[in-house]
């Protein structure tokens, strides 16, 4: 089946067939960052990447997502065609919402816990935020509609609105990998121009405007279906490197001022002018071209015939961006429960480490025992699931 | 909490370290209060719940209130929200700003120090808009401190938005002759999870040096201290004690900040943030 559909789209040329482990590995991580970086005050969150500069690991893993999901549904689409294609990237779309749901579950739980037992008058205000527990009518259902997003909990919806629009997005990548690149920078660019983006409740809009994250994740889709190939000449270069790094420096020196305000006195004010505010929500191009860098120079410096991707050191990272949803998810959950412990238990150093540690063995061990029990499910009696989703290491996207 | 704290000790040395380099490199350019900051004869004494890197931001200077002070006459309006007053019959007489006013009373012997209020919670930036100009020629303040960022970050406040309130409540205090000092919010750890401040809080940031403001750093401020273990900002009570010590605290270190930031000249070369190339 693999080989048959390298004949039916002459246009765009085969697909890989072997799964690029890089992908997993740096969704593995991005996941763990992600984890660490979600710990309110987290200590070891200083050794994750945004706090060295413009991009953290939210790129990356919408970046490897929108990678993974043209790979999937892209041979999908080849195989069994539109409609297929697309109900099975809806049907993914409805899992990330369940998803969703059952996190806002646990965030419900923690949050009424912490309304019943926290009590101090010098944080009255700040407990205000607990007050829509006294309206659960309104903001259950503004929830419901991805409206309402408690705070960390924005990259499933975004998730599941590039999911949404994505199987046109692919249909017209796979015909015209150029021009379906060029809409979603017109939308990305339209987004900027006009300031659009999703409203959220109570007020506000998206705090990952889907309208300009959804460039990435498009980037992602062009780059598996052959556009990595074509900026090989430009990214392989020495220029290529010597620019990625010259802007990874820069972005440093920007970083440092942020912890060192001194240190803000050698940025010129049209420097100052020029770049801020780092607009997160809207995915400031400083922050695509400090991602654009990181990648440049990480494929550079890992090829994806290293054979050291498959030495057991990796193995962990691997296996948790094999699962990323369900690794997300429980990412997530410990998050919330690390920094539970930080308010019950204790909140020194070591308790910081532990938790940290702790969490990412928990990661480990589920997504090592869901690829057993994908194992185990292929392998056992009974009507065995279609080879297409076998064919892909056991994994959507 | 001591040992949490060992964890950030390279901070205030690389910035002092910084602040060695920075003299060295730009002595002309860089504003007085760096320079102050670097002897530590010329740093004012640490009161108990001051905190070690507190005095390495770029202070801007305060023109209004050094004049007011000269003319033995200095008066202050406080623009707040909830966490800027304090809950009970004498909540009034312990909240910061009449901390701050004691404070500022002691240290300026002979000044006539008056701070007035405009705090009620729940409110954002543009909501405190709509009573600052009815506020601000009521108490004709020399020096406006600000007290926001909380409740925008609460209701996730579009952040152009937020940013466009503060440059204008800025213009305004200026446009009747009032100094502008923001206070950002404060660490509240057992919400941290709830309240996205991070972005509020650089925004601030950002506005502030744009319009030479100076910020009183509350949020890292109570970090220091529930990292130094001077306040248990965890501990669940209806007890007033704690946060009464709190706004003392809060109160006089912010007199400090005004007193230093009065005694920065306006350099003729700009701000610390231009280095005048």
């Amino acid at each position: 089946m693999a080989k048959r559909q390298t004949k039916e789209n002459p246009l765009i040329g085969p697909l890989p067939t072997e799964r690029d482990l890089r992908l997993d590995l740096f969704r593995g991580l991005a996941l763990w960052l992600i984890f660490l970086d979600h710990i309110p005050s987290n200590l070891v969150s200083w050794a994750t990447i945004r706090n060295y500069g413009f991009s953290d690991a939210t790129e990356i893993f919408v970046f490897i997502s929108g990678y993974t999901a043209a790979f999937v549904y892209g041979r999908a689409m080849q195989i069994t065609g539109f409609i297929v294609a697309t109900a099975r990237v809806l049907k993914r779309a409805w899992q990330i919402y369940v998803a969703h749901v059952f996190l806002f579950a646990i965030y419900l739980a923690e949050i009424s816990y912490v309304s019943k037992t926290f009590d101090n008058p010098l944080f009255a205000e700040e407990m205000g935020v607990l007050n829509f527990l006294n309206n659960p009518d309104v903001t259950i259902i503004q929830a419901l509609l991805l409206k309402f997003k408690p705070v960390n909990m924005d990259v499933l919806p975004l998730y599941i609105v590039l999911l949404l629009w994505f199987a046109p997005f692919l249909w017209l990548l796979l015909r015209s990998p150029t021009l379906g690149l060029l809409v979603s920078v017109a939308i990305y660019t339209a987004a900027w121009m006009f300031g659009l983006n999703f409203p959220a409740y109570p007020s506000g809009e998206w705090a990952f405007n889907p309208l300009a994250w959804q460039l990435l994740f498009v980037f992602g889709a062009w780059c598996a279906l052959g556009g990595a190939k074509r900026l090989a000449r430009w990214t392989h270069s020495k220029i290529g490197i010597a620019l990625a790094f010259a802007y990874l420096a820069f972005a440093f020196g920007i970083v440092m001022t942020w912890y060192f305000p001194p240190l803000g006195a050698y940025v010129p004010a049209f420097v100052g002018e020029a770049i801020y505010p780092i607009d997160k929500a809207n995915l400031d191009v400083l922050r695509i071209l400090h991602f654009l860098s990181l990648a440049v120079i990480t494929v550079w410096l890992v090829p994806q015939s290293w054979p050291g991707l498959k030495s057991p050191v990796f193995w962990p990272a691997i296996v948790c961006g094999r699962h990323s949803l369900e690794i997300f998810c429980l990412g997530v959950f410990l998050s919330f429960a690390g920094h539970f412990v930080f308010t019950e238990v204790s909140n020194r150093v070591f308790m910081h480490v532990i938790v940290s540690a702790a969490g990412i063995a928990i990661m480990v061990g589920a997504a090592a025992l869901i690829s057993w029990y994908r194992r185990v499910e292929r392998q056992g009696p009974g009507p065995r699931p279609p080879a297409i989703k076998t064919g892909y290491a056991g994994s959507e996207a | 909490m001591t040992g949490r704290y060992s964890f950030g000790l390279a901070l205030p040395v690389l910035a002092v370290l910084a602040i060695a380099v920075a003299g060295q490199l730009l002595p002309g350019l860089l504003v007085p209060a760096l320079a102050q900051s670097a002897p530590p004869a010329a740093a004012p004494p640490l009161t108990e719940c001051d905190v070690p890197d507190r005095h390495t931001e770029i202070d801007f200077p305060l023109p209004q209130v050094t004049k007011a002070i000269a003319a033995k006459k200095l008066s202050v309006l406080v623009l707040g929200a909830g966490s800027s007053q304090l809950p009970g019959a004498g909540g009034a007489k312990n909240a910061y700003p009449a901390r701050l006013q004691k404070a500022l009373a002691e240290k300026l012997p002979g000044v006539e120090v008056t701070v007035a209020t405009d705090v009620k919670p729940t409110r954002t930036a543009v909501e405190m808009l709509k009573s600052l100009r009815q506020s601000l020629t009521d108490a004709k303040p020399s020096l406006m401190v600000w007290q926001t960022a909380t409740v925008d970050a609460m209701q996730s406040v579009d952040g152009d938005q937020f940013g466009q309130a503060l440059a204008k409540g800025i213009k305004i205090a200026r446009s009747v002759g009032a100094d502008v000092i923001f206070m950002n919010p404060q660490y509240s750890p057992r919400t941290e999870s709830m309240i996205a401040l991070a972005t509020y809080v650089e925004i601030l940031r950002w506005v502030a040096l744009q319009h030479e403001v100076p910020v009183f750093d509350r949020f890292n401020l109570m970090k220091s201290w529930a990292d130094l273990g001077t306040f248990d900002l965890y501990s669940a009570t209806k007890k007033l004690d704690m946060a009464e010590r709190v706004h003392d605290c809060l109160g006089r270190l912010l007199a400090d900040l005004v007193l230093e930031s009065s005694k920065v000249h306006s350099p003729e070369t700009g701000n610390g943030n231009e280095p005048g190339k």
